[in-house]
């Protein structure tokens, strides 16, 4: 690459835990050929050392929460030639987005002792509600070899490949035995995004929907399915209200369980 | 016809010894995350002695029986397309080399199966991917190597599950075709044997290692009750006269709607389908951008992607693309390849998780033809691209 100056790449953090991030340092094995290919320029996860945008990719981890955050967002997007938003609080508002669906000035009041330090916006939101967004890749936390793919695919200009179809499809790919058929288990796979390899699956366990809704996901159909193995409203309604809860079809479905609940 | 033989457990034991010495993967039935499923196996020890399955629609659950049959069991979620057609296989790659690049041709495997535990519809179900992948002008060279060096070791169903239809399909039970080996399983009070016979020259040589006893004639005949006795436990079943007509004629069919309503487009049938063989090709990078692959992963006809072509997708909704399924599998199919997609197996029917039956849609799609109750969803299905 001697002579040829690298991209710029940077990473941003909003309201998260820092696990997608993360997932950059968790490369290990890619992490050399990546440094090779991209300069990492603004990454204070990585490293103290930060160098002047204009950046040609930026990460973008965590929710808009706070109006400074609501700001902030914008000076981010006029400095970043592509924008790429990693992980669920970042694509949908993430498990704090849980305040979306009650007054969050109630629990400012009972958290916190001086609650007027707190300048919080009543709703947790993905980034896409407040800037244009070049990809979204999804996932609590993000697929290391997904956030590989992805910056490979950026720097040949290519397309990335992140299936939106069911995580179904990766079950049976690995030949894992279905939980929800075989063991009646809750599972949340038919209707979310591939990308994590069917983990929870894989490992016995019903998917928990990280990834967030698949394409078409009919929530509706497997709510009546929960419902006919003996799930009542109040567990559907957690199902879809994880930490992909503030995704519109997700959404739907836990306020239509919500409202039942509350009319039993 | 060909002469049957009896073996005991030790002389099962004993061809598996055989194909494994002759070089063979043995691939059979054995107990995993509470479903019976195919896997490498090295010995009766990894059979499912005393498991049985009972299905339903969505509904699968593995029962302990009260015997030690090994076979006892209907079908599983696998099938043996794993095998011969994987779910993800490299098909090349490409290296850079200065301004131009190298192609490296993956070789087609010369893996040699021996599938233990094959059902008569699961062999019709290969018969037909043989068609897809070997027959025409674009054999697929891989699946031609593994197939050409898998050996099949089939098995009479004993029983059938309540979501089994393959009389209707004339899939089975018996084995007719398609095997080198075909057992029996016979287990009462007093004796636990196979009954074997060959059914290629394959089949007849390995047949001769295993230094089986004659069958007598209670053998056979007990054989063919097992097989009679079988036929009558069919829990589903599908009137086939006229379906392809009957499923082009109602394409704007009401049932269509009510279909989609449930399906959840997850793809879990054609997933489970021993026949459905539809791939995607997906080309990757890697950081340097130095090296290229590219990989076949099974697809279906239920993801958006599939039918994604320039200018966009050409089956958005849920109920276009159940549609396209089953008429391709039941109707389609035929013009296709000369023969129906469906061998009666069940699979999609269990592994649907909502449970969706298409033997019981294409029943209601026959009672309400038109003349009959003049159901149709007049001409909403014909502007099917939104």
């Amino acid at each position: 690459m001697s002579g040829k100056t690298k991209p710029k790449l940077a990473v941003w953090k909003f309201a998260s835990c820092d696990g997608c991030q993360l997932s950059l340092l968790d490369c290990e094995d890619e992490l050399l050929a990546i440094t090779q290919e991209i300069e990492i320029a603004n990454f204070p996860e990585a490293s103290r050392a930060v160098v002047k945008g204009p950046y040609d990719l930026s990460l973008v981890e965590g929710s808009i929460t706070t109006p400074h955050d609501a700001e902030r967002i914008h000076q981010i997007r006029r400095s970043s030639k592509f924008l790429i938003t990693i992980g669920a609080c970042a694509t949908s508002g993430g498990i704090q987005a849980l305040r979306n669906f009650k007054d969050v000035n109630e629990f400012i009041s009972i958290v916190y002792a001086t609650p007027a330090y707190i300048d919080s916006l009543q709703k947790s939101t993905p980034i896409s509600e407040h800037i244009k967004v070049d990809f979204e890749l999804r996932g609590c936390p993000i697929n290391k070899m997904q956030l590989v793919e992805v910056i490979s695919a950026f720097l040949k200009g290519r397309k990335p490949n992140t299936p939106a179809h069911s995580t179904c499809v990766d079950c049976k790919r690995r030949g894992t035995v279905c939980v929800m058929v075989a063991q009646g288990k809750m599972c949340m796979g038919p209707v979310t995004h591939a990308g994590c390899e069917a983990l929870c699956p894989t490992y016995n366990r019903g998917c928990f929907g990280c990834f967030g809704p698949k394409e078409t996901p009919n929530t509706s159909s497997l709510s009546s399915e929960f419902n006919a193995m003996g799930a009542d409203n109040d567990e559907i309604m957690r199902a879809f209200r994880g930490y992909n809860a503030y995704a519109e079809p997700f959404r739907k479905e836990s306020e239509l369980h919500e409202k039942e609940n509350k009319n039993h | 016809m060909n002469k049957s033989e009896v073996i005991d457990k030790e002389g099962l034991n004993r061809l598996i010894q055989i194909l494994i010495g002759r070089g063979y993967e043995v691939v059979g039935p054995t107990v995993r995350d509470e479903a019976i499923i195919y896997d490498q196996v090295f010995s009766i020890e990894d059979f499912p002695a005393g498991w049985t399955d009972e299905q339903e629609g969505g509904i699968y659950r593995l029962k302990k029986r009260s015997d030690e049959a090994l076979f006892g069991y209907n079908l599983g979620p696998h099938s043996w397309k794993k095998f011969l057609h994987p779910p993800e296989r490299k098909l090349w790659q490409a290296q850079k080399e200065g301004l131009d690049f190298d192609i490296i041709p993956e070789k087609p495997e010369h893996k040699k199966y021996a599938f233990l535990g094959a059902r008569s519809c699961e062999l019709h179900a290969v018969a037909i991917q043989d068609k897809v992948f070997m027959q025409g002008t674009h054999t697929d060279l891989h699946y031609q190597a593994l197939r050409k060096n898998a050996l099949f070791v089939a098995v009479n169903c004993g029983q059938a599950a309540s979501t089994c239809f393959c009389v209707s399909m004339q899939t089975g039970p018996e084995v007719e075709n398609g095997h080198d080996l075909v057992l029996t399983e016979v287990l009462d009070d007093k004796r636990h044997d196979f009954l074997i016979e060959a059914g290629s020259e394959a089949g007849k040589n390995i047949l001769k290692e295993v230094k089986a006893k004659p069958a007598g004639e209670g053998d056979i005949k007990k054989t063919k009750e097992i097989i009679a006795n079988t036929a009558t436990q069919m829990g589903r079943k599908m009137d086939t006269e006229n379906i392809k007509e009957l499923l082009y004629e109602n394409l704007n069919h009401l049932n269509w709607d009510k279909i989609a309503e449930r399906c959840l487009s997850c793809a879990n049938c054609t997933m489970v389908c021993p026949t459905c063989f539809c791939s995607t090709v997906e080309d990757v990078t890697d950081i340097t951008g130095e090296h290229a692959e590219r990989w076949q992963k099974w697809d279906s006809c239920f993801t958006m992607d599939f039918s994604s072509i320039h200018g966009g997708v050409v089956r958005n909704s849920t109920k276009s693309r159940y549609r396209q399924w089953m008429v391709h599998k039941l109707a389609s199919w035929q013009d296709q390849f000369d023969t129906s997609g469906c061998v009666g197996c069940g699979r999609c029917i269990t592994w649907c998780p909502v449970g969706i039956d298409l033997t019981q849609e294409v029943g209601l799609i026959r009672k309400s033809e038109p003349g009959q109750s003049g159901i149709l969803s007049g001409n909403e299905g014909q502007n099917e691209n939104s």
